[in-house]
């Protein structure tokens, strides 16, 4: 089994949407859950939050600045993923709530549509609330529009929209409107200075983090999470929490256990994408328990053209940290 | 004798230390044999393979029939020759033991093992088709061995692993340098060939939802205990800081060790310090070393109450592994990685229901010390994964999380049965072998009621 790339489509600078052909995961993927995928026998694992599903498609927004969402970013429709596993983590409780914010930064944005349509359907009222460096980087913002009875676009630039941050919208809504749950996804920093607002209001907000991952299972612990002084481990017991109970200072920290092996592994691939190519040829018939030949081949031309780093707190190898 | 590499040449790979018996020496080590009559040998062995019935052959040099008789009780005998425990088990039993040594019934079985797999190996045949469906969770020892089982009686089997990579603890945990990867996925081919359905990358519960699994004729739980337990105490949320699940799965299945021809890292310690004193600790330790790093392990009572095996804690030592027992981690040191790691001094006290004594942490100014570290493995024990099993109410729980079932491996729903570390908690590969091979007879005993 290979999971085939339906439709790759780059969505903005550096940050590209993809359709992959992942039946076990479209079939019963839900907002606030993630997948897990590793693009070849080489590669790492690396989660990413599921940000739409139709039929036995999934749909994963992602931006290139590690090796392994580069060499991703680089395949086009046609190709396939070595695994897709999943769905991972615990749904969002999307039952009727009364009136949802759902805030959005960088590559979180992709993750609202899914959450905000759940929302609707079950009767909430639903603001979006969504924050980018530019114009140009409010992902999927038309998608998300017909999904929200509201939406705000903020900008740092001022290119449209808001001039500054959804924390500042949020605020000025805390004192006129009621609000019953905030959800905010996107990078860790975002969503802890975010999540500040409404610390003393008693607003239940919900985050959904990004630490590093390996298994997806909970069978190593590496995506450990203090929450209320527990330890909890994100991809089995969140990777929702309670943004006032998280300990950020702690996952920002162990989101950057790696810097220099992440940038050495990015450098190398930039060099030359085939290095691996001894490793990946298609004898390893074991893999997959069944001596699989592979006939769609995973490409790996170089798109060329990959950017600078984004804002989207994950360093280097992003894809170590759920795509938020 | 089998040959054993040298500690100094072995240090610097990931190859097998134990390079096995010749043929010579196997037949010599079989007509050791004494072939009693009611031999005890069998009755040791979790599986119960009819142990003087292969070595009869090696004596004979008939491999290919030593093979047949072996793979009729054990599918993956390449394996257990490797990993069982026998001192404890067959050869624990065997009658020579008494008055010399036991008959060495691993190394043999692993001969024969070895000796198929480079002829050619022959797959056993199945039973005609019942038409039943028959799901298997967990592609471990246990799932393997019950989806071997299952297939072998007729049944239509569909076995569900998560991962990427079926084997389990055989994959991600047990190093190469103990058990090497193309055995075991050769291993894993044979029950596959027996017309297996295997299906990775499938969470049950989440991929497969309860109703689904459910809907099947009859069910066996073999998640294991993968769940790793940390120690709770102050730092363990520092940079460098692993379980020995995550620090093993990265370089076992994710080859970290060879990284950045593998993608995945993992941070290469000059100084390790490896908390726990079971198998799991002693294969941290040695993947340490063989990384380059010095390691010390911390283990909380004395070396004779170490719970791994005597051969791998030998191997560990060979291979310069510091032991620093009577000592129990109190803190992790580090601002934001690692620097160090406190420990107390243990006292033993009176012995426990296991003939173990408890420790009991000293007092005083000298009774803590402290370690330098870059790297902290904590290998202390493991529970089930409460993912599945969470979205089973219905299902009776055992002790520490495990799922209870009957002396048959039968759990409190009709049709679902478990074996395995999931019904166990953390036991030995043969063990979960065992269980999981009396589960699928009574599995096959339920299902052949239910056609009638």
């Amino acid at each position: 089994m290979v999971y085939e790339i339906e439709k790759a489509t780059q969505i903005a600078d550096n940050i590209h949407e993809f359709w992959i052909n992942a039946p076990q995961v479209a079939g019963h993927g839900k907002a606030g859950q993630f997948l897990i995928i590793r693009l070849d026998d080489s590669g790492e694992r690396i989660p990413l939050t599921i940000s739409a599903v139709r039929g036995d498609s999934v749909r994963i927004v992602f931006m290139a600045v590690g090796k392994t969402t580069k060499q991703l970013a680089a395949m086009k429709a046609g190709d396939c993923i070595k695994d897709v596993a999943g769905p991972l983590g615990n749904p969002s409780d999307t039952s009727k709530i009364g009136n949802c914010v759902l805030i959005g930064g960088g590559v979180g944005i992709a993750c609202l549509p899914i959450l905000a349509k759940a929302l609707k359907a079950a009767g909430n009222h639903v603001t979006g609330i969504i924050g980018a460096r530019n114009e140009k980087l409010l992902l999927l913002s038309d998608e998300l529009e017909k999904e929200c009875d509201e939406l705000v676009i903020c900008t740092d630039d001022g290119s449209r929209g808001y001039h500054g941050f959804p924390a500042d919208i949020l605020k000025k809504r805390i004192e006129t409107d009621r609000i019953d749950a905030v959800w905010i996804i996107g990078p860790a920093i975002m969503m802890k200075i975010t999540s500040m607002a409404t610390l003393s209001t008693g607003i239940k907000t919900i985050v959904n983090l990004n630490p590093i991952m390996v298994d997806g299972t909970g069978m190593c612990g590496s995506c450990r999470v203090t929450v209320d002084g527990k330890m909890k481990f994100a991809c089995v017991d969140g990777p929702e929490f309670d943004a006032h109970l998280v300990d950020w200072n702690e996952l920002m920290n162990r989101q950057r256990i790696y810097p220099a092996m992440e940038k050495e592994s990015a450098e190398l691939y930039a060099a030359d994408p085939h290095r691996q190519d001894g490793i990946n040829g298609h004898a390893d018939g074991h893999a997959d328990g069944h001596g699989h030949v592979c006939t769609c081949g995973l490409s790996k031309a170089n798109s060329g053209n990959i950017g600078k780093n984004g804002n989207n707190g994950n360093n280097g190898k992003t894809g170590n940290g759920v795509e938020n | 004798m089998s040959g054993k590499r040298d500690a100094a040449e072995r240090i610097h790979d990931f190859l097998e230390v134990d390079t096995g018996l010749s043929e010579n020496n196997a037949v010599l080590e079989a007509s050791r044999c004494m072939e009693c009559v009611r031999p005890k040998c069998i009755e040791g062995c979790p599986v119960n393979i009819n142990i003087p019935g292969f070595i009869a052959e090696v004596v004979k040099k008939n491999y290919a029939e030593a093979a047949k008789i072996l793979k009729a009780d054990n599918m993956l005998p390449a394996i257990c020759g490797r990993v069982c425990p026998q001192e404890t088990q067959c050869q624990g039993r065997c009658v020579l033991g008494k008055k010399e040594r036991p008959v060495r019934i691993g190394a043999l079985e692993r001969f024969v093992a070895d000796w198929e797999r480079e002829q050619g190996i022959v797959t056993p045949e199945v039973g005609k088709p019942t038409g039943k469906r028959v799901a298997v969770v967990g592609s471990g020892p246990a799932g393997l061995t019950a989806a071997a089982e299952l297939a072998r009686y007729g049944h239509s089997v569909t076995l569900f692993e998560s991962l990427h990579a079926p084997g389990g603890v055989l994959t991600y945990g047990i190093p190469s340098f103990r058990l090497p990867k193309d055995i075991v996925r050769e291993e894993i081919d044979q029950v596959l060939k027996l017309g297996v359905d295997l299906k990775l990358n499938h969470i049950v519960g989440r991929s497969v939802p309860v109703d689904e699994l459910l809907a099947y004729d009859a069910v066996f739980l073999g998640m294991g205990a993968g769940l790793p337990s940390f120690m709770n105490i102050e730092g363990e949320g520092l940079n460098g800081v692993y379980s020995a699940n995550e620090f093993l799965t990265r370089v076992n299945l994710m080859h970290a060790d060879k990284f950045p021809d593998y993608d995945t890292p993992v941070i290469k310690g000059k100084k390790v310090v490896v908390v726990g004193g079971g198998n799991v600790a002693m294969d941290a330790s040695r993947v340490a070393r063989r990384m380059g790093a010095e390691v010390k392990l911390v283990y909380r009572r004395r070396m004779e109450d170490l719970p791994a095996r005597l051969d791998e804690i030998k191997n560990a030592v060979e291979e310069g592994v510091e032991f620093m027992c009577c000592a129990n981690p109190t803190k992790i040191l580090g601002e934001v990685a690692v620097s160090g790691i406190e420990c107390v001094k243990m006292d033993m006290g009176k012995l426990d229901e296991s003939g173990r004594p408890v420790p009991v942490p000293m007092s005083g100014p000298d009774a803590t010390f402290m370690l330098d570290a870059d790297v902290v493995i904590e290998a202390i024990g493991q529970s089930p994964n409460p993912l599945l099993l969470s979205l089973m109410p219905d299902l009776e729980r055992g002790r520490h999380g495990t799922v209870f079932v009957n002396a048959a491996g039968m759990t409190s729903i009709l049709h679902v049965f478990a074996g395995g570390d999931i019904a166990t908690g953390a036991a030995t590969v043969i063990e979960a072998m065992g269980t999981a091979k009396k589960a699928a007879a009574a599995m096959n005993e339920y299902l052949t009621k239910i056609s009638e």
